[in-house]
């Protein structure tokens, strides 16, 4: 009788169920995507931080002071330590190599440049653009077209296996060089593919494959320092701690969480005799920007859970109030409280789950549209949520009839089949 | 006699009415707070980045010094929209002949715009020296005073405490400017300018200043510039879809609420057509009742509205979020709309029902 009951009353409302239903699928489809949004907010704005450059240096542990000003290096060229290239693909055997967005190493060489008539002693910065460097089985690219994407060249980039170099965009103009054009470099004819504009001291420079700056070094291998884009997590007092003084378990937590800081330390641990340390300037203040923007997406998720669980409920409030005269009937034909209840209350759990499932799907849906819209990457949503968000709608639905059935179950039958109040 | 239907009506079913203000005041409020934090927050993260320090650097053309009265043009340009910082820089030998990079610098200055530096100790008086950790072993491994000599001038210098920055100022030598000049007779070559403001009035700013300083090179941080721009972009788009969504969600919340307020009342409506009301009357009071709703639930959710904004700013970027009245006006006329819609709607369903047959209850 009670399933019959319920079945019915879905049969013949089909308007009214309908109206209600979609008031859920409406609320849940909303909280699913700013959940699905606010969960993942953070890696997206983190990668578009990347944006602003590395945020981790490693360099040789022997090394001399550097001794540049304005991009014009001071120092003598084979002082001092290297890195050694063959090392580099160990970055990715670190635990956390899923969240290293790319690396580019650097070896710079003082040089003397002949183009046409003029002669100009200056640096020649050797580095990757979009190396495919394989570690296992694994192929990955990397280069300073991913860590370092402010650099703009018009002309083409140079392949990392070529002889060909980029011009710095100052530099070009000084020479009145442009793309296509041939430079001597100690002798050493180079091909120039493009001209480089980064608004830093790289546009007094010539940008060129770390092999041929090996080469005129006459040290193959050989790399100053590596510039590493990492996605970390904001710092907090655990992260500053000193591994050294840490027990296992707590050094298995810090060792396990991408701080900049430990991430630094296990970069230090692939590459040999290195050092390796963030750049505070970019990791210090990412961390605020990040924890900013997620506060704010969480505040507002908020807002969005508190407006669906009001429509849901007012669309709930409505549909119960409605039905006065049918539970008018119901009680005068001698249903007690309990069962008039426990009918609208099964109905309100039926709607709750067939609102909240096509809400999610929905929300699934939306969230992968903002993703792909805004941030150009998918926004995927754990399935994991599904029974939370499932719960959540039959307890908001209840919550929103509950106060409309005390009411209706309360009123006189008689006032109620005459329509009355 | 209008007036007072339109009184009885609310005060006599205080319930219904109630829950249909609140539905009102509520979505007005969720509305206000969106709209004021979508309008307000990229100045927040604008300041937020800001920490990021320098945005436009002035150098000296070919590594010369700028001219002495280059820092003032440069505040007088900024007007005190932004932070400066002048850098001089010249390569000092220590006691044992090794080449070390020194600074002059406004310590004052530097604390402000760098704030990413870790200085265990700032100097504080004349002939203090700040050390770059990689400088430290090279300068004065056991914090002893030590010598910098350059062209044959030498200075005396206490080492103050040490800086950490992971970038090339790990390896230099930092005093205060006034030191700095007086040692080596050089002028700064570079002014660190951390301009706030839009993309717009940085641009503005930047060609400006390449206007007051011609000798001087004006260039942008592209990394911190582009950075930001993108940020803030991703930021907005996601705050826009989030505030439409919401927004529409609490539109149809008081919709569903207040159709079901209005259809709820159909005796009335039938008494008063039987009365003899006319079609424009009943049209014309409805309308008015729901005009009335949405204008007293926009005003009252607009205040909660900007209490919540303000909070949001409050925990979340510790500085308010200052009220925009001009948001009201759009707070108003869409709760208007809204109102009336979720009026007309049932009312020209009921229109065209004989008032019998609402009356009989069918």
């Amino acid at each position: 009788m009670f399933a019959r009951l319920v079945y019915e009353s879905f049969r013949r409302q089909k308007r009214r169920k309908l109206l209600a239903g979609a008031a859920i699928t409406l609320g849940v489809t909303v909280a699913t995507a700013m959940i699905g949004v606010a969960t993942d907010i953070g890696d997206k704005i983190n990668r578009e931080l990347r944006t602003i450059g590395a945020n981790l240096l490693v360099t040789p542990q022997e090394d001399t002071l550097d001794v540049e000003i304005g991009g014009v290096n001071l120092k003598p060229p084979s002082d001092g330590a290297f890195l050694n290239e063959v090392d580099l693909p160990k970055i990715e055997g670190t635990f956390w190599h899923n969240n290293i967005t790319g690396f580019a190493p650097m070896l710079p060489v003082n040089v003397t440049l002949q183009h046409d008539d003029v002669t100009e002693n200056l640096t020649l910065l050797g580095t990757y653009f979009a190396k495919q460097i394989s570690f296992g089985k694994e192929v990955f690219t990397t280069g300073v077209r991913s860590t370092h994407s402010w650099w703009k060249v018009s002309g083409t980039w140079p392949d990392d296996g070529s002889r060909d170099v980029l011009l710095g965009e100052k530099l070009a103009t000084r020479l009145s060089a442009k793309a296509g054009d041939e430079v001597t470099v100690l002798g050493r004819q180079m091909h120039v593919s493009g001209i480089l504009s980064t608004g830093g001291g790289e546009d007094d420079q010539i940008v060129a494959p770390i092999a041929l700056a090996q080469e005129i070094l006459g040290k193959p291998g050989a790399v100053r320092r590596v510039y590493v884009s990492a996605l970390t997590k904001p710092e907090d007092a655990f992260a500053r701690r000193d591994p050294r003084s840490m027990s296992g378990a707590v050094y298995d937590r810090w060792y396990c969480s991408p701080y900049p800081q430990s991430i630094a330390f296990q970069l230090q641990e692939a590459i040999p005799h290195s050092h390796a340390e963030q750049i505070r300037q970019v990791a210090q203040n990412e961390g605020v920007v990040l924890t900013r923007i997620e506060g704010l997406i969480i505040l507002i998720t908020l807002a969005a859970l508190l407006a669906s669980a009001l429509a849901v409920s007012a669309a709930m409030a409505t549909a119960v109030f409605e039905r006065r005269a049918e539970i008018g009937l119901m009680k005068a034909l001698g249903a007690g409280k309990f069962a008039v209840a426990s009918v609208f209350f099964a109905e309100a759990t039926l709607l709750a789950l067939i609102g909240g499932l096509a809400g999610f799907a929905f929300g699934e849906l939306l969230a992968r549209q903002i993703g792909h819209a805004i941030f150009n990457s998918r926004i995927t949503i754990p399935p994991v949520l599904l029974p939370a968000i499932l719960g959540v709608a039959v307890i908001i639905t209840f919550a929103g009839s509950a106060a409309a059935i005390r009411k209706a179950v309360g009123l006189d039958p008689v006032f109620a089949l005459r329509g009355e109040l | 006699m209008f007036l007072r239907m339109l009184v009885r009506a609310a005060v006599l079913r205080r319930g219904r009415a109630l829950s249909a203000l609140f539905a009102m005041v509520v979505a007005a409020a969720v509305t206000t707070a969106m709209l004021n934090l979508y309008v307000d927050v990229q100045a927040k993260l604008r300041r937020e980045f800001r920490n990021y320090g320098a945005n436009i650097v002035v150098v000296g053309r070919d590594g010369a010094s700028l001219p002495a009265d280059a820092l003032s043009h440069v505040e007088s340009v900024l007007a005190g929209r932004g932070l400066v910082a002048p850098f001089a820089l010249v390569v000092a030998r220590t006691g044992n002949g090794q080449a070390v990079v020194v600074a002059g610098a406004d310590f004052d200055r530097v604390r402000q715009l760098d704030t990413w530096w870790s200085v265990s100790r700032w100097p504080s008086a004349p002939q203090q020296a700040l050390i770059g950790v990689r400088a430290l072993s090279a300068v004065s491994p056991n914090h002893q005073p030590f010598d910098l000599s350059f062209q044959g001038h030498t200075i005396h210098l206490m080492p103050a405490g040490t800086v950490q920055t992971g970038a090339a100022e790990d390896s230099r030598v930092y005093l205060s400017l006034a030191d700095f000049v007086s040692w080596t007779g050089v002028q700064p070559s570079t002014i660190e300018v951390a301009a706030a403001g839009s993309t717009q009035e940085i641009t503005a700013i930047l060609q400006q200043l390449g206007q007051a300083m011609p000798a001087a090179e004006v260039r942008p941080v592209r990394q911190i510039m582009e950075g930001e721009a993108r940020v803030l972009g991703k930021t907005r788009a996601t705050l826009l879809s989030a505030a439409a969504l919401i927004i529409l969600t609490a539109a149809l919340c008081v919709l569903a609420t207040l159709m079901g307020w209005v259809f709820d009342r159909r005796r009335d409506f039938a008494i008063m057509k039987a009365l003899g009301a006319s079609d424009r009357l009943l049209n014309g009071f409805f309308a008015a009742e729901a005009a009335a709703l949405g204008a007293t639930g926009a005003v009252i959710g607009f205040v909660f509205g900007i209490a919540i904004a303000a909070w949001i700013g409050r925990v979340n970027f510790h500085a308010p979020v200052a009220p925009r009245f001009s948001v009201l006006p759009f707070v108003l006329a869409g709760s208007m709309v809204v109102t009336l819609l979720s009026a007309i709607l049932p009312i020209s369903m009921l229109r065209r029902v004989q008032p019998a047959v609402i009356l009989r209850g069918e």
